[in-house]
C-alpha cells in the first residue's frame, strides 16, 4: 500500500487564525470561550462558546477579506468561509500549487462539516415566512450545501481530481482525513486537501443542542472555565467554531518536489456503537473498536502510542472514553499522556477532528503534549497522564487521534513521526 | 441621471462588487461586470425589493445591461 505523509496544514479556531497562533495559545493554556457575540442570547439557555476571534487580521484575528472578496463572502455560510480559509492556509503551507492538468486531476478535496449551513437555513426560513419564497436568494443552496468547501476549494486551486464531503457529526473531521488517505493509498489520487468546517454558533444551533441536554449551562460567569473534560465540575460541551485542514501526500509524490513532510498517517479506524442516537455505548465499547481498527491497520501495538488527542468533550461521556482507553492500553497506560484540547477550544463538531489532528501532529513535530485545562478536580482516578493545566514535554513518536459522533459513528486516526 | 438610475447603480456596485464609473448603459452584468448567471438573478430580485414591483422571469431575461435594468425598472415603478 502507498505510503501517506502530512505536507501542509491550515486551521482557523477560537484561540485564533493560523496554525502557529493557535499551537502557541493552546501550548499557554488559554482558553477561546467568552459570552456569544454573534447574536442576540437573551432566549436560549447557553449564552457563551468559543466563536473565531474576528478583526483585521493582526494579533491572531480572522480577517475574512484576507480569505475572499466581500462580494463573495455574502454568497456563503460562515463554515465554507472558515473551510476555504483553512484550506488556502494549508495549500500554501504545502507549496503544492500545481498548474499542469496531469498534477490537478491527481489532486483532490475531502472537506467536510457535521452540520453545514445551519444559521443560512435558519435566517432563510425566516426570510420565507416574512417575505414568501420568490426572495429566496439564488446563492442560498450553493451557500449552505455542505460539499461546497471543497467545491469552493477546487475552483479556487483548480483541483480536479476526487472531490468529496464527509458528514458524520462530531467524527466528520478525522474521518475525511482517513477517507482521503486511502483514496491515496488506493491510488485514487496522490495529493487530497482534507478537514473539516464547522459554524454552527446560532441561535438555532445552541437552542438544539441545549435541547440535547449536550451543552455546558453553568458557565456564564467565568465561561474560559466551563469546558472542562475529565474534571468533576464538568457540566457540557461549550460550542466552537473554525475549520481544519491537512494537505495529504503520497510520499515519494512528496519526496519528489522536496516538500516538507510533517508526520506519516500510519493508521486509521473506524465503527459503529449501534447503541443509541445521541449517547455513546456505556462501556464505550465501540470508541475502543475504533482505536483498535486503527493500530491494527497501522500495525502497532497499543504500547507503541505516547499521545493520544481524545474527544473529551466535558461531558459524561469523558470518563466512557477514558476507561475505553484504559482497556485498550492495558500495562502501558502509566507511559501514556492523553489530553483533551476541547478544554481551550471548544468542541468544533466537524471541524473537531481536523484541529485535532493538526495538534496531534503538531505534537509530534514540537515534542510536547498540549494541556488538558480546567482539569482541577479529575472526576475519576487513572494511570494516564491527563496533562492537568500544564503541557507535556515528552517524546512523541506515535499519536492517535479519537473522534466521535452522533449517531454511534467512531473515528480513529494514528500519526507517526516520519522515518 | 434620474433617481432610478442613481439606486440601481448603487445596488449593482454593492452586489458584484464593480467601481461605480464601469457601471455605465452599455455595461452587460455578465460580459463587463464579471456577473454570472446565479448573479443576475439576484439582482434582479434585489431590483424587485428596491423598487416594489415585480420583474416576471421572460422579462428579467431581457435585463442584459445597466441601461436595461434602468429602463425596465423606470417604466415599471
Amino acid at each position: 500500500m502507498r505510503r501517506v505523509v502530512v505536507t501542509g496544514l491550515g486551521m482557523v479556531s477560537p484561540l485564533a487564525d493560523g496554525v502557529e497562533a493557535t499551537w502557541e495559545r493552546l501550548l499557554a493554556g488559554q482558553s477561546g470561550a467568552g459570552l456569544i457575540q454573534k447574536f442576540d442570547t437573551s432566549e436560549v439557555v447557553t449564552k457563551y462558546a468559543c466563536e473565531v476571534p474576528l478583526g483585521d487580521g493582526t494579533n491572531g484575528t480572522f480577517n475574512s477579506d484576507t480569505y475572499m472578496a466581500a462580494k463573495e463572502q455574502r454568497k456563503v455560510d460562515d463554515f465554507i468561509l472558515y473551510g476555504v480559509a483553512a484550506a488556502q492556509q494549508a495549500v500554501h503551507d504545502s507549496g503544492w500549487m500545481p498548474e499542469a492538468d496531469a498534477d490537478r486531476e491527481r489532486t483532490g478535496v475531502m472537506i467536510g462539516s457535521g452540520i453545514g449551513g445551519l444559521q443560512t437555513i435558519a435566517a432563510t426560513a425566516l426570510l420565507i415566512k416574512e417575505k414568501g419564497p420568490r426572495r429566496v436568494s439564488p446563492f442560498f443552496i450553493p451557500g449552505a450545501l455542505i460539499n461546497l468547501v471543497s467545491g469552493h476549494v477546487s475552483i479556487r486551486f483548480g483541483f480536479k481530481g476526487p472531490n468529496h464531503a464527509v458528514v458524520t457529526a462530531c467524527s466528520t473531521g478525522a474521518h475525511a482525513i482517513g477517507d482521503a488517505s486511502r483514496l491515496i493509498m488506493f491510488g485514487d489520487a496522490d495529493v487530497m486537501v482534507a478537514g473539516g468546517a464547522e459554524s454552527s454558533i446560532c441561535e438555532i444551533g445552541i437552542a438544539g443542542f441545549n435541547a440535547c441536554k449536550a451543552l455546558s449551562t453553568k458557565g456564564e460567569s467565568d465561561p474560559t472555565k466551563a469546558s472542562r473534560p475529565y474534571d468533576i465540575d464538568r457540566d457540557g460541551f461549550v460550542m466552537g467554531e473554525g475549520a481544519g485542514v491537512v494537505v495529504l501526500e503520497e510520499l515519494e509524490h512528496a519526496k519528489a518536489r522536496g516538500a516538507k513532510i510533517y508526520a506519516e498517517v500510519l493508521g486509521y479506524g473506524m465503527s459503529g456503537d449501534a447503541y443509541h442516537i445521541t449517547a455513546p455505548s456505556e462501556t464505550g465499547e465501540g470508541g475502543e473498536r475504533s482505536m483498535r481498527a486503527a493500530l491494527k491497520n497501522a500495525g502497532l501495538q497499543p504500547s507503541d502510542i505516547d499521545y493520544i488527542n481524545a474527544h473529551g468533550t466535558s461531558t459524561m461521556a469523558d470518563t466512557i472514553e477514558l476507561a475505553a482507553v484504559e482497556r485498550l492500553l492495558g500495562d502501558s497506560a502509566s507511559r501514556v499522556t492523553m489530553s483533551s484540547t476541547k478544554s481551550s477550544t471548544g468542541h468544533l463538531l466537524g471541524a473537531a477532528g481536523a484541529i485535532e489532528a493538526i495538534f496531534s501532529i503538531l505534537a509530534i513535530r514540537d515534542q510536547v503534549a498540549p494541556p488538558t485545562i480546567n482539569l482541577d478536580n479529575p472526576a475519576v482516578e487513572t494511570l494516564i497522564d491527563l496533562a492537568p493545566n500544564v503541557k507535556v514535554e515528552r517524546d512523541i513518536t506515535i499519536a492517535l487521534s479519537n473522534s466521535f459522533g452522533f449517531g454511534g459513528t467512531n473515528a480513529s486516526v494514528v500519526f507517526g513521526k516520519y522515518k | 441621471m434620474s433617481d432610478v438610475a442613481d439606486r440601481v447603480k448603487k445596488i449593482v456596485v454593492e452586489h458584484l462588487g464593480v467601481e461605480e464609473d464601469k457601471v455605465v448603459e452599455n455595461a452587460s452584468f455578465i460580459d463587463d461586470l464579471g456577473a454570472d448567471s446565479l448573479d443576475t438573478v439576484e439582482l434582479v430580485m434585489a431590483f424587485e425589493e428596491e423598487f416594489g414591483i415585480e420583474i416576471p422571469d421572460d422579462a428579467a431575461e431581457t435585463i442584459q445591461t445597466f441601461g436595461d435594468a434602468v429602463k425596465h425598472i423606470s417604466a415599471a415603478v
